[in-house]
């Protein structure tokens, strides 16, 4: 360590990432890049070619006789059913298809050419069933059960699914009285808004591999934001002890939420079992990854919101319907979470919200950046725009007046815990000149700008836990040892901050013990999701490393002969302010210290350990939603758009995007600001994305040539951020997280611009230029 | 059917069997244990897989293993000398312009067949040569600044 750079208490510096040596240099290994020897067998999918049928007989015969096939895995192999709200799945599906792309069985192989040849080769014959796509259309009574068994799946206890329908989740908000607050309103604006399912699109496609060795003990090795969760879950369903069963998660290629969960996984360790210790991988092609991963879910919405005459919102109502594919395991809870976030950020007086988890014969619907939030907030925002407008108020100003503040009881009844949204409003309007019109470009063009604002809560179960160990090595160079998952937004930079500043040590002496994770050794981790790792991974590793250092200190303070409580720890070294003696943490944290003379040692390996769990989130009451406290807290942010519209054709250039968002505390403002400005381009970029179907319900645009995301050509001409730090009460130096919020609003902020620069509205997403030409035309 | 091919692969002169309807890609991460070029879509859509061949970006996904035949090969495992990093690899590290750093081997490769060429490039130049490369992540713009920094300093 000598010679380089040392940084001491680096927290809220902007200290290099701890893994871009290893990522520019091409060293890293994602599971595709892991070796497994001539040995290893490669897996495909049978899918399914309809949306909704039955499955009347599989014959795989044939694909056996192929020379090179190993075997092949059918439902009948896996009957217990698998999911992480609502065991509403089986492995493969035992009796029935619910979308076109559903794997029915897998195919091993020697090689990938002859598992793709045998996966054509298993004939399925199929009884179709009438299918349904849009969630306006599967609320219907007459409309085709999806799941007839819905009342006899095992569910958590806070979600409600409702048998014989296709509502896997009603969440009901009910707050005042909003029919007898319509009357006093001065201004009230109603409408119905569509959002499409899309795409994560990680450039790396999931990809998983599972040995089933011959003594029980099974291993998977899979791109994955979330081995616990994937052990757990896949452990319940395949009926492997939770001690047999070991996740190995290296790296991720990017998640966004598409590879928390069970998505490919519990299939491919399903395969492995038919080739006992031989290994098994799946990879996902892009068009599989299209049509057979998880996707954001749809969402139908409609709202009514008023106000009175000096723009304080009066009443809310609210109907969201989320299309969420064939299985819904996961998907109620965002669904959940949507529904006790209805209103967006808003102090409103009267609330009425109902929020509908509806299956469909689609992709399977599930996390993705944002858990509910872009969807809802892609209508609100454009409302409050409206109602702003109708009763002539600035739309900045509308906002300030009526957004959420630290102490306010929010919807479901819990106090509003510290954030400053309006300080948030206030830098992103002065950031893009919010009173000032520009002059366009050319005259047939036309700017105009746009603001949105947004909250989004951790949306998981009321207690996901967090644990953390830090170890020391001879030459006091720190390990520290956790179970979340580095999928690019910086966590392991910034938890070797948090362990270095609470053990004072240089940042650079820090080492995160997390690649891959390994659910033999690391410690425990719910999930890297809900922005919820600086938070909850932080605490405990702050508890971990105040641990050791507890005992380095207690070491040292006796062998001293002093009081622990004069000791500190400085840039590596012990010291006492009362005996200005000095320490190095070099070899004692590993040998101890002798007693005088030699006579005895006292001390040893030092090793810290820490965990972190909330425990104080309350449940809400199933028919109003109401309850003490219905999450740990809530990240608030603003963005504004500065935007140009070529009236000619309809093609919006996004000029500048300014984002502002209370992090509580940016442990490392640089990674802070990469979220803001990747998520910033993921907004805009999800703006554009959509999902498109033919009328048998078959995936259009499955290649990135027909799905297109932002390229470097995209991007606006400037990204501003700006970070505010109001301390979070239980975050780590009151730090909150930050990586998903960063995209929620970007779509409703040009939204609202579009409206402002040509005077149309676009109330289904995708965005286009056609979209928006045909609109001028209409006007 | 297996042909032998000769190509020199990040310096070294290597020889290989491959199939004919083999990819460079799949030659170079299977048969020579080259695993930087990603697996992105293997049809020319993401740029993950992107090398240097004889001197030029391309898509390894899209080349044949057969028609690498003779040519010279670089990917992003050559480009750190004795521990320093490259310029560019410098540059992406100092701008934060990796998050998950899957599309960054070929980033790189593409910002560099691009600075070989065209050491002084313009900002427009540069996201002309990068268009081909997705990042889902990163939003480009540390991409970009780190390239132009580079060709800025005209030390790659
Ligand atoms: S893998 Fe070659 S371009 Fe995507
Ligand atoms: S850093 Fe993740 S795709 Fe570029």
């Amino acid at each position: 360590m000598a010679g380089r750079v040392e940084t001491t208490e680096p927290v809220g510096k902007s200290v290099p990432r701890i893994d871009a040596y290893e990522k520019v240099t091409g060293a890293v290994q994602y599971v595709d890049d892991i070796p497994f020897g001539p040995n290893l067998l490669y897996g495909k999918f049978v899918r399914s070619p309809y949306a909704h049928a039955l499955i009347k007989s599989i014959n795989t015969s044939k694909a056996l006789a192929l020379p090179g096939v190993k075997a092949v895995v059918t439902g009948k192999e896996v009957p217990n059913r698998i999911g992480l709200y609502l065991k509403d799945r089986f492995v493969f599906p035992l009796d029935r298809v619910r979308w076109i792309g559903e794997p029915v069985a897998g195919v091993i192989a020697i090689n990938e050419e002859i598992a793709e040849e045998a996966a054509k080769l298993v004939e399925v014959e199929y009884e179709e069933l009438p299918a349904v796509f849009d969630p306006r259309e599967a609320i219907k009574p007459d409309a085709p059960l999806i799941h007839p068994d819905l009342g006899k799946y095992e569910v958590v206890p806070f979600i409600f699914p409702e048998p014989g329908t296709n509502i896997s989740e009603h969440f009901k908000l009910r707050k005042g009285d909003v029919d007898s607050a319509w009357s006093q309103c001065a201004a009230i604006v109603e409408d119905d808004f569509f959002v499409p399912q899309i795409q994560h699109v990680p450039i790396e496609p999931h990809c998983a591999v599972a040995r089933w060795d011959k003594d029980g003990t099974v291993t998977l090795w899979a791109a994955s934001q979330s081995p616990f969760a994937q052990r757990d879950l896949i452990a319940q369903s395949l009926d492997i002890p939770h001690g047999n069963l070991r996740v190995i998660a290296p790296y991720v290629g990017g998640g966004f939420g598409g590879k928390a969960g069970v998505s490919i996984e519990a299939n491919v360790v399903a395969m492995s079992r038919a080739v006992p210790g031989y290994p098994v991988k799946v990879r996902m092609t892009r068009e599989e990854e299209f049509l057979g991963t998880n996707v954001r879910q749809s969402c139908a919405a409609h709202y009514k919101i008023g106000c009175d005459k000096d723009g304080n919102l009066l009443a809310y109502e609210c109907q969201y319907y989320f299309g969420g594919g064939a299985y819904n395991e996961y998907g109620v809870n965002i669904t959940r979470a949507a529904g006790y976030s209805c209103t967006g950020p808003y102090d409103v007086p009267n609330v009425k919200g109902d929020s509908y988890c509806v299956y469909t014969n689609t992709q399977v619907g599930s996390a993705m950046r944002g858990f509910g939030m872009p969807e809802i907030h892609w209508g609100l925002e454009q409302m409050m725009d409206r109602l702003a407008e109708k009763i002539g108020m600035d739309k900045a100003e509308f906002r300030r007046r009526n957004c959420v503040r630290p102490g306010d009881k929010i919807l479901t009844g819990m106090t509003m815990p510290q954030v400053d949204l309006v300080k948030c409003i206030d830098l992103v309007t002065k950031a893009i000149n919010w009173d000032k019109k520009d002059k366009p470009s050319a005259p047939h063009k036309k700017r105009g700008k746009g603001i949105a604002i947004m909250w989004k809560a951790p949306a998981m179960p009321p207690n996901p836990g967090s644990q953390a160990i830090v170890r020391f090595n001879e030459d006091a160079s720190v390990n520290v040892f956790v179970g979340g998952q580095e999928i690019g937004q910086g966590t392991f930079t910034v938890m070797a901050q948090m362990a270095a500043e609470t053990l004072g040590v240089p940042y650079e002496w820090v080492r995160i013990t997390a690649n891959p994770v390994d659910t033999k050794y690391s410690p425990y981790e719910w999930q890297t999701v809900a922005s919820r790792l600086t938070w909850s991974m932080g605490n405990a590793v702050k508890a971990a490393a105040e641990d050791a250092r507890q005992k380095i200190l207690q070491v040292v303070a006796e062998y001293w002969k002093e009081d622990p409580k004069d000791l500190d720890i400085k840039n590596g070294v012990v010291v006492s302010y009362k005996s200005e003696r000095e320490q190095s943490l070099k070899k004692m944290v590993v040998y101890g210290l002798p007693n005088e003379n030699y006579e005895g040692w006292q001390g040893g390996p030092i090793v810290g350990s820490g965990k972190f769990m909330p425990t104080y989130v309350t449940g809400l009451d199933p028919e109003t939603g109401q309850g003490t406290r219905a999450v740990v807290h809530y990240t608030v942010g603003a963005q504004a758009v500065d935007i140009e519209v070529d009236t000619e054709t309809g093609q919006i250039e996004v000029l500048k995007i300014a984002s502002a968002y209370d992090v509580g505390k940016a442990i490392n403002p640089d990674l802070v600001m990469t979220q803001i400005e990747g998520g910033a381009v993921h907004g805009l970029s999800a703006a554009y994305e959509g999902f498109y179907f033919d009328e048998r319900g078959k995936l259009i645009n499955n290649s990135l040539v027909d799905y297109k995301i932002a390229t470097v050509m995209d991007i606006p001409k400037e990204i501003h951020g700006d970070i505010v730090e109001t301390p979070l009460e239980d975050g780590p130096w009151g730090a909150r997280g930050v990586g998903e919020h960063v995209m929620v609003q970007t779509a409703p902020a040009i939204a609202n611009a579009i409206s402002d620069a040509v005077g149309v509205r676009i109330n289904t997403l995708p965005l286009s230029a056609e979209k928006v030409y045909l609109a001028m035309m209409k006007k | 059917m297996l042909h032998e091919i000769t190509l020199t692969v990040n310096g070294e002169q290597r020889t290989v069997a491959v199939k004919s309807h083999h990819t460079l890609l799949k030659v170079l991460r299977e048969q020579l244990g080259i695993t930087s070029p990603k697996i992105g879509c293997e049809n020319g859509e993401c740029g993950a897989c992107t090398v240097l061949m004889n001197g030029k970006a391309v898509n390894s996904c899209l080349v044949l293993a057969v028609e690498a035949d003779g040519a010279v090969i670089e990917t992003v495992e050559n480009l750190s000398k004795e521990g320093e990093l490259h310029p560019l690899q410098q540059a992406f590290v100092e701008h934060n312009a990796i998050q998950c750093g899957f599309c960054t081997p070929g980033m790189i490769m593409s910002a560099k067949g691009l600075l070989d060429r065209n050491p002084h490039p313009t900002v427009d130049e540069v996201k002309e040569a990068l268009a081909g490369n997705l990042c889902r992540c990163t939003g480009y713009i540390r991409i970009v600044d780190a390239v132009m920094d580079v060709a800025k300093k005209g030390d790659a």
